[in-house]
């Protein structure tokens, strides 16, 4: 994992003073809100419907124990004893008050942690694979080029007043984690026929109100050269990028207004001209710097033959489950993924009690090399576990009231806050996620569905993805009643699409039912091996159309 | 914000949240701020809410509550509605966390 | 509106002048628009003389004047609008202005850090600002990570100074 070093630890530390100082000064009266807003929004600090929520960022989703267990102490001294892990890797504290942010923030310095760029339109949060370092088919540790873009991004005198926010994903393998393509900027990690590492450059992919997938536009920018592009892009965008309206600021809406070959051709010219002055070069050896702090963890020698796994395995059939649905292939022999869900059946996707984050602190330390990451599903991921601990993870997960054994089934829910915390909301999210959970708890049920993601947002600024989910729930606002928009066949990995609109919305109690009907259709209409998302590219949403509003 | 005021709306109260720690509060007949809605003043008609807003201004001015607004109401049964689900989850708490916000710390708090 | 150069809080010195007013003896800054129509006469004034550019109007479109001008002036018709950040870089990293890059308009206090590094040696600001808030506020942090218009070092730079020196010491220590 990357350290601070002095440099790190300094800037930091100076952010809370600052940050401190402003809040003295709004609590004193000297500075209006009107002034002070920008300032806690920079900060992280947002006012929600209830109280202020303060965004704390995991950069690229990583953790230590030590900084989870952090997290959990300022859920109990300052919160309501719970946070929310966000789409975005982050986590959300619901309750603070505005008198307790600096030593929040503090608390969070001691640990190397921040809210810096969680709000605002500047360069927010970098996000990436939480299988980084442990997949097997990476190219390179996404995590390494993500820390050298968080340090190039912090404070970017030129870049903190962009036209809205911007966000980047990184991903090192062709099987796509991060969602890269409906980012602001998405970056793949790829080899060219030289077998030399770059980056292929995607932009203007976004959700909200008008999604788009990103463009290529970068085929291979080399190593040293990617801090210059990235910069080039990020001009272009400030000085040229919409402020006239909200709604069409972000740089999606400048490549589809001048298409994606002229912002090709105004990047690659900018580019030009900042790699003539050779300032944002990134020689090797930084490179090679921040990369070992990302080496390999003292993995063992061990051989992948696991009978005592198998007789575990047959011994117990909730074990068999969460191994077959909640673990996935290591890049070492003996080795496993371990993903936490945290979508219990009923409960709020991404909500994580300070106790659990304390489990999950645990456990990281004995079986995985003190690390986690934050999954943009909302989940938790475990990297580097020996198969022979799977079980004793798996019990003590269980202990912890997390070990449902769901990743990427139907209850595997993504659900932005939606009414019943955010200010921006037209509808409920989270029990419209609970509803169809307790629909469809029963796991076997869930297992003969099969992989199918169901994502909901509460309005159309899409923090719960809902147009990239199988099956997208968008709660709009009719004449002060809920209603509920569906669309099938968005999907976020390597085939990215954004979903198509079924009819027209339902109410919170016809949801469930128009769920169950849209699986049935799907059940009765897949061909072998297919999933959700499969029979829905082969035979479109005209089945769906038909069958789901029938007999209405 | 879809959901706070609707035009037209007869009955109207104040909302806004306390500055030091982000508490939803409520404009009262005798010029305070109360955590529960009950306590509220219902401003009826157009010029009384405007009046409404206009008492509010000092508690702006004394940094004391930020971002004040107007919202639909209902009287039923001598207690005060809110008309909208988004003022009704303001002055309870969140739906789904019914340990949590004022359905949990104060008695005369239903959904 | 007070006036700030170089971390020195001075008198006004320019007059900015709008597209159709008189022109007044001594220095003035004018909007592009009229530096554009009256290039001419303008240049034979024997003043020092500025442009203002709005947000939307490139530098790109005064990159062949610049020997002509004392003062240019980026306008933040918001703080929020921060595309003046980038103009103040273009003109001094890539056209090599070395004459003043004032800032104007609606520009706050915790936006000076940025400013200066983006370039910026003027800063037109509010009456309520103070030297000690304006040290304050332009000292926030020690040490930048990326490169900008001002010289100040970056983090990579100084731990690669920091790593030559232990080396240094390492080889003498041998
Ligand atoms: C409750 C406070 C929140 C507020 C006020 C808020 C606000 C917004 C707004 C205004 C947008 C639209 C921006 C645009 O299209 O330009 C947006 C998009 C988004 N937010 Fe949130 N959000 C909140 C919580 C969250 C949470 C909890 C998550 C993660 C679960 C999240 C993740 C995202 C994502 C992924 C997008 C869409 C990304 C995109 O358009 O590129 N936000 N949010
Ligand atoms: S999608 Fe809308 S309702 Fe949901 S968190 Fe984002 S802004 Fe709030």
């Amino acid at each position: 994992m990357y350290r601070y070093d002095e440099f790190d630890h300094s800037l930091v530390k100076e952010r809370v003073e600052q940050f401190r100082g402003q809040v003295a000064r709004r609590l004193d009266g000297d500075i209006t809100e009107d002034e002070f807003k920008p300032i806690r929004l920079m900060n992280g600090l947002y006012l929600q419907l209830h109280a202020y929520m303060l965004r704390v960022a995991v950069p690229y989703g990583t953790l230590s124990s030590k900084q989870l267990r952090k997290l959990a102490d300022i859920a109990r001294k300052y919160d309501r004893g719970y946070g929310h892990f966000t789409t975005r890797q982050n986590l959300q504290y619901n309750w603070p008050a505005l008198k307790d942010v600096p030593a929040i923030l503090d608390e969070l310095a001691s640990v190397e942690m921040h809210c810096i760029q969680t709000s605002g339109n500047c360069i927010r949060n970098v996000t990436s694979d939480q299988y980084a370092g442990a997949a097997k088919d990476e190219v390179e540790d996404p995590r390494i080029i993500s820390e050298v873009i968080r340090q190039w991004s912090t404070f970017h005198p030129e870049f903190s007043f962009l036209p809205r926010k911007f966000k980047i994903a990184v991903s090192g393998t062709e099987a796509d984690r991060a969602a890269i393509k409906v980012h602001d900027i998405g970056i793949q990690i790829v080899t060219n026929d030289k077998g030399e590492v770059g980056y292929q450059v995607y932009v203007g992919g976004g959700l909200g109100r008008t999604p788009m997938i990103g463009k290529k536009i970068g085929d291979f920018v080399p190593k040293a050269d990617l801090l210059a592009y990235l910069e080039a892009v990020m001009r272009v965008y400030n000085m040229n990028g919409r402020r006239d309206n909200l709604y069409k600021s972000r740089i999606k809406i400048l490549v589809h207004e001048i298409g994606a070959e002229e912002m090709q051709r105004q990047v690659e010219e900018e580019f030009a001209e900042i790699r003539k002055t050779g300032a944002l070069n990134l020689p090797q050896d930084e490179i090679d710097r921040i990369k070992a702090y990302f080496a390999d963890p003292a993995f063992e020698d061990l051989s992948d033959d696991a009978a005592e796994l198998d007789a575990a395995i047959a011994a117990d059939k909730g074990f068999a489950h969460w191994v077959k649905n909640n673990t996935a292939a290591h890049k070492k022999p003996g080795y496993a993924i371990v993903n936490i869900s945290l979508k219990p059946i009923g409960g709020t996707p991404g909500d994580c009690s300070a106790d659990q984050m304390d489990a999950v602190a645990a456990l990281a330390e004995k079986y995985s090399f003190d690390e986690l990451r934050v999954t943009h599903e909302q989940n938790l991921t475990l990297a580097h576990v020996r198969k022979a601990d799977l079980k004793a993870v798996y019990d003590a997960l269980k202990a912890a009231d997390l070990a449902t054994a769901n990743v990427n089934l139907i209850t595997d829910q993504i659900a932005c806050p939606g009414l019943d915390y955010c200010n921006l909301a037209n509808a409920r999210s989270i029990p419209i996620a609970q509803e169809i959970s307790n629909r469809f708890a029963d796991i076997e049920r869930q297992h003969d569905i099969g992989e199918l993601k169901i994502n909901t947002s509460g309005c159309i600024n899409a923090c719960g993805h809902h147009h990239v989910g199988h099956i997208g729930i968008l709660g709009v606002d009719k004449k002060g009643v809920e209603y509920y928009q569906v669309t099938l066949g968005g999907s976020a990995d390597e085939n990215t699409a954004i979903g198509d609109i079924l009819g027209p919305a339902f109410t919170e109690q016809e949801i469930p039912d128009a769920i169950e009907k849209i699986v049935k259709i799907y059940l009765d209409t897949r061909q072998d091996g297919e999933r959700f998302i499969d029979t829905y590219r082969r035979v479109g949403i005209q089945p769906f159309k038909e069958n789901v509003y029938e007999a209405h | 914000m879809a959901q706070h005021t609707r035009k037209g709306a007869k009955e109207q109260a104040l909302t806004a949240n306390r500055l030091i720690d982000g508490v939803v509060v409520y404009l009262t007949a005798d010029g305070k701020l109360s955590e529960s809605l009950q306590d509220a003043e219902v401003a009826e008609g157009k010029e009384a809410a405007e009046a409404l807003l206009t008492r509010a201004t000092p508690f702006v001015d004394a940094n004391e509550i930020i971002e004040p607004y107007l919202f639909a109401v209902e009287l039923e049964d001598g207690r005060i509605r809110a008309v909208s689900v988004r003022e009704t989850i303001r002055q309870a708490g969140p739906t789904v966390r019914l340990d949590l916000g004022k359905q949990a710390e104060l008695a005369d708090v239903h959904g | 509106m007070k006036l700030i150069k170089n971390g020195k809080f001075v008198e006004q010195d320019f007059v900015a002048v709008g597209a159709d007013d008189a022109l007044p003896d001594g220095a003035v800054i004018v909007p592009l628009e009229r530096w554009e129509a009256e290039r001419d006469s303008l240049i034979t004034r024997n003043t020092p003389i500025g442009v203002k550019l709005e947000s939307g109007q490139h530098p790109e479109r005064i990159r062949e004047d610049l020997d002509h001008f004392s003062v240019v002036a980026l306008d933040f018709p918001i703080y929020r609008n921060g595309r003046a950040y980038s103009y103040a870089r273009l003109l001094r990293d890539r056209y090599g202005y070395e004459g003043e890059v004032r800032a104007v308009g609606n520009v706050l206090q915790d936006q000076f850090y940025f400013m200066v590094r983006c370039g910026f040696d003027a800063l037109e600001v509010q009456d309520k600002i103070t030297p000690e808030v304006f040290e304050q506020s332009v000292g926030a942090f020690t040490y930048a990570y990326q490169p900008a218009a001002d010289d100040r070092p970056t983090v990579m730079s100084l731990r690669h100074r920091l790593a030559a020196r232990a080396d240094e010491a390492r080889a003498a220590a041998d």
